[in-house]
């Protein structure tokens, strides 16, 4: 398709404080004009009337499990999710088999037989096999394309290994995701609390996560490296970035949907659709994430989108796999937790999602004016549904938000000037 | 005034519902000694019992609970059946569904296992132990020994104590104890209760003298070892000495007070030996009481069994 006229939509680009109703040409994968009422003959022309029309949605953590776990998801589906939910431009964390520590496997990932129909931005692991015993070849997969480094599901246990990597990293612009969790203070499989004592499972408390974030805070100060904390979820990290923050460092953090969405009292009768790590923390904590979101402490939603085979989480609560999907649900469960609810502007948490994710990755993404990338989202803010998991696109089906009403529901993605998402279903 | 198809858990029972347990039990205790008495009423209800922990009176009393009854009682010999190969615990579970299995009696070391077993078989499924979960069968015999002296729960003053962390016997009881009106009291280092057990409705406690004072019924546990990490407190001889009871520091409860514990004992660590052999001391009552109460749940639940 070589060009398209987007008619009469309500542009919102957070980045360039654009919200106006206009229409948008698209042409050689970019966006050659936006105007009113352009009379350009187009190859495709969609009617945006009463639909919003945003930068393509970027996530910055999400697991497409390929290579190695191809059961619970590949690159073609995780992308194809990802654009049912209206994301562009995606960040697959390394913790796949083998672990993406080495060029080969930044290369395999990128490969065009992989089949992505959205942009994948590969995130490199920190230590050889996320072992935490030696650097990962992170300057050779810089080479090949690793925008940051995580050891996502688990954090380097060595202050000093850690140091190193954030001296190194910098080196190639690199940030750091930072999965921030203390192994030997987090033994339980759900928060720690009133409701695990009431169902008989062991807690994982608050300081597990703060500790790490406490340390590595220090250690990004005293190196300078760009650091971003993964999924934060507990008031005290709250705190700490906030601080961080106030005195100028490179901090930047993400929060998760079901983090401020759901909380533990959520979790009955052991349904590991609810397990995940970091867990679903106190209600408390829930409403700290909101206020840490309105007043942009946390300035990135990203999913952990983490799709699981049915055998993984169809077991005992404690055996059960962590993590739940995110793609296809995130922008309904953002708009109308956060924007519905008069918690923050639209523009505004549409910027979690776009131009600040784009800045922190250092990407010219995340925008919509003329000249940018034909990244492209189209979505329906009235359109009040029930989430319908049969329907996902994801080979994971491990959500809690099934049969949950929500509000916004994405009809278009455009990736590269091409539509993958047309009325609502996919086009490859 | 039970209708239920499983025992998971007393966190879910209402109070007739235990009731009707206990008053059922008091039935079936005269059986055990009196084998006249018994009339293979069970004799249609074929019984499982799947330990994935050792056990000694949980199972042992679950077994001739159901003989006592006529049942066919068999046991999957965990460590020797396929769970070993690998099998899941629904894959094992729908085997012995399939089998024609009325009842299936379960302990597991992970909290809720029972329950997922419970969602996906016809059977009936008894939780005998879940992780730190529930222990339920223990805490209505628990129930059913203090009924049987005290005569009441309303105004009790009941203390556990010891390893509250790890106990599924605490969890059951306080759950239990709460909905028939008793006071409890959780007590133990502070590394071993947790603060947010108050939420069960109990007290919590550190202070060993101050938990017993004036106590109608005095609950030790043991110190279970094999789930401990990091120490929790320095050493045996600590612990005995400012935690373990002994005849000196029951003297700070009721003169009639019942002493109890669940088994296995760790003699002179939680309790004395002479507590354990005094005169308050129910032990082995509570055992005799543990089959009359299995043979209680038993007959209810194949009252309401499916396939029965």
């Amino acid at each position: 398709m070589s060009s398209i006229l987007i008619k009469n939509g309500r542009l919102i680009d957070p980045k360039n404080n654009v919200d106006k109703v206009c229409d948008i040409f698209i042409e050689n994968k970019k966006v050659s004009e936006i105007g009113n009422n352009i009379e350009k003959k187009a190859d495709k022309v969609i009617d945006a009337t009463n639909l919003i029309v945003t930068p393509g949605l970027i996530d910055l953590h999400i697991h497409l499990r390929e290579p190695g776990f191809e059961n619970k998801e590949t690159i073609a589906t995780g992308t194809r999710a990802a654009a049912m939910g209206g994301f562009t431009s995606v960040c697959p964390m390394p913790n796949t088999d083998p672990v993406t520590d080495n060029a080969i496997v930044v290369e395999y990932v990128l490969n065009e037989k992989r089949d992505a129909v959205i942009n994948v931005l590969p995130v490199g692991a920190i230590t050889k096999g996320q072992k935490g015993e030696e650097l990962a070849d992170i300057g050779q997969m810089a080479k090949a394309g690793a925008v940051a480094l995580s050891e996502d599901g688990k954090s380097v246990a060595n202050p000093a290994l850690m140091k190193n990597a954030m001296r190194y990293s910098k080196m190639f612009n690199l940030p750091i995701f930072d999965h921030c969790e203390d192994h030997r203070l987090a033994t339980g499989s759900m928060n720690a609390g009133d409701r695990a004592s009431m169902l008989g499972l062991k807690g994982i408390s608050n300081d597990s996560e703060e500790l790490i974030v406490a340390r590595d805070v220090i250690l990004a100060q005293s190196t300078g490296c760009k650091l971003h904390i993964c999924h934060i979820s507990t008031e005290g990290s709250v705190e700490i970035v906030r601080k961080a923050k106030e005195k100028g460092l490179p901090i930047s953090c993400e929060v998760a949907p079901h983090h401020f969405t759901l909380c533990d009292e959520d979790i009955v009768d052991y349904d590991s659709n609810f397990k995940m790590n970091p867990p679903l923390r106190s209600r408390k904590d829930m409403e700290i994430m909101k206020k840490a979101l309105a007043d942009n402490t946390i300035e990135v939603i990203a999913t952990d989108h983490a799709p699981h085979h049915i055998d993984d989480k169809n077991c005992e609560f404690e055996k059960a796999a962590n993590g739940i999907t995110g793609l296809e649900t995130a922008f309904a469960l953002s708009y109308t937790e956060l924007v519905e609810s008069n918690l923050m502007p639209l523009s505004d948490m549409l910027a979690k999602l776009t131009c600040n994710p784009a800045r922190i990755l250092g990407v010219e993404k995340g925008e919509l004016s003329v000249g940018s990338d034909a990244d492209i989202m189209i979505a329906d803010i009235e359109n009040v549904y029930k989430i319908d998991v049969s329907k996902m696109a994801s080979k994971g089906k491990n959500t809690p938000f099934g049969g949950r009403e929500v509000k916004g529901k994405v009809l278009y993605t455009i990736c590269g000037g091409d539509i993958i998402v047309e009325n609502g279903e996919l086009t490859k | 005034m039970f209708n239920r198809k499983d025992l998971l858990g007393l966190r879910d029972l209402t109070k007739e519902e235990i009731m009707t347990i206990l008053n059922t039990a008091k039935e079936m205790k005269l059986q055990i000694d009196n084998p006249e008495l018994r009339n293979n009423s069970l004799s249609k209800t074929s019984i499982v019992t799947l330990f994935f922990e050792n056990s000694t009176r949980t199972k042992m009393s679950f077994m001739l609970a159901g003989e006592y009854q006529g049942a066919i009682v068999k046991d999957l010999g965990v460590a020797t059946s396929s769970v070993s190969k690998g099998e899941s615990l629904i894959d094992t579970g729908i085997n012995l569904d399939q089998m024609g299995t009325n009842i299936m009696i379960i302990r597991h070391q992970m909290t809720g296992a029972p329950h997922i077993l419970a969602k996906n078989v016809n059977a009936s499924v008894i939780n005998a132990g879940d992780g730190s979960n529930e222990h339920p069968t223990q805490a209505l015999l628990d129930l059913f020994t203090i009924l049987e002296h005290k005569g009441k729960f309303e105004g009790l003053k009941v203390v556990i104590l010891g390893d509250i962390a790890h106990s599924r016997v605490a969890r059951s009881n306080a759950f239990g104890l709460t909905k028939l009106g008793a006071k409890v009291t959780l007590a133990g280092p502070s590394t071993l209760v947790s603060n947010s057990m108050a939420s069960l409705g109990v007290t919590v406690s550190t202070d060993i003298k101050e938990a017993i004072k004036d106590a109608d019924v005095v609950m030790g546990l043991r110190i279970q070892f094999e789930r401990q990490k990091n120490m929790p407190f320095p050493n045996l001889r600590e612990y005995s000495n400012l935690f373990g009871v002994n005849s000196e520091i029951l003297k700070n409860a009721k003169k009639d007070v019942l002493v109890m514990h669940p088994g296995p004992v760790n003699r002179g660590v939680e309790l004395s030996t002479d507590v354990i052999d005094g005169e308050n001391s129910v032990i082995n009552v509570q055992v005799k009481n543990g089959v009359a109460v299995r043979m209680a749940i038993l007959k209810l639940l194949s009252e309401n069994n499916r396939r029965a």
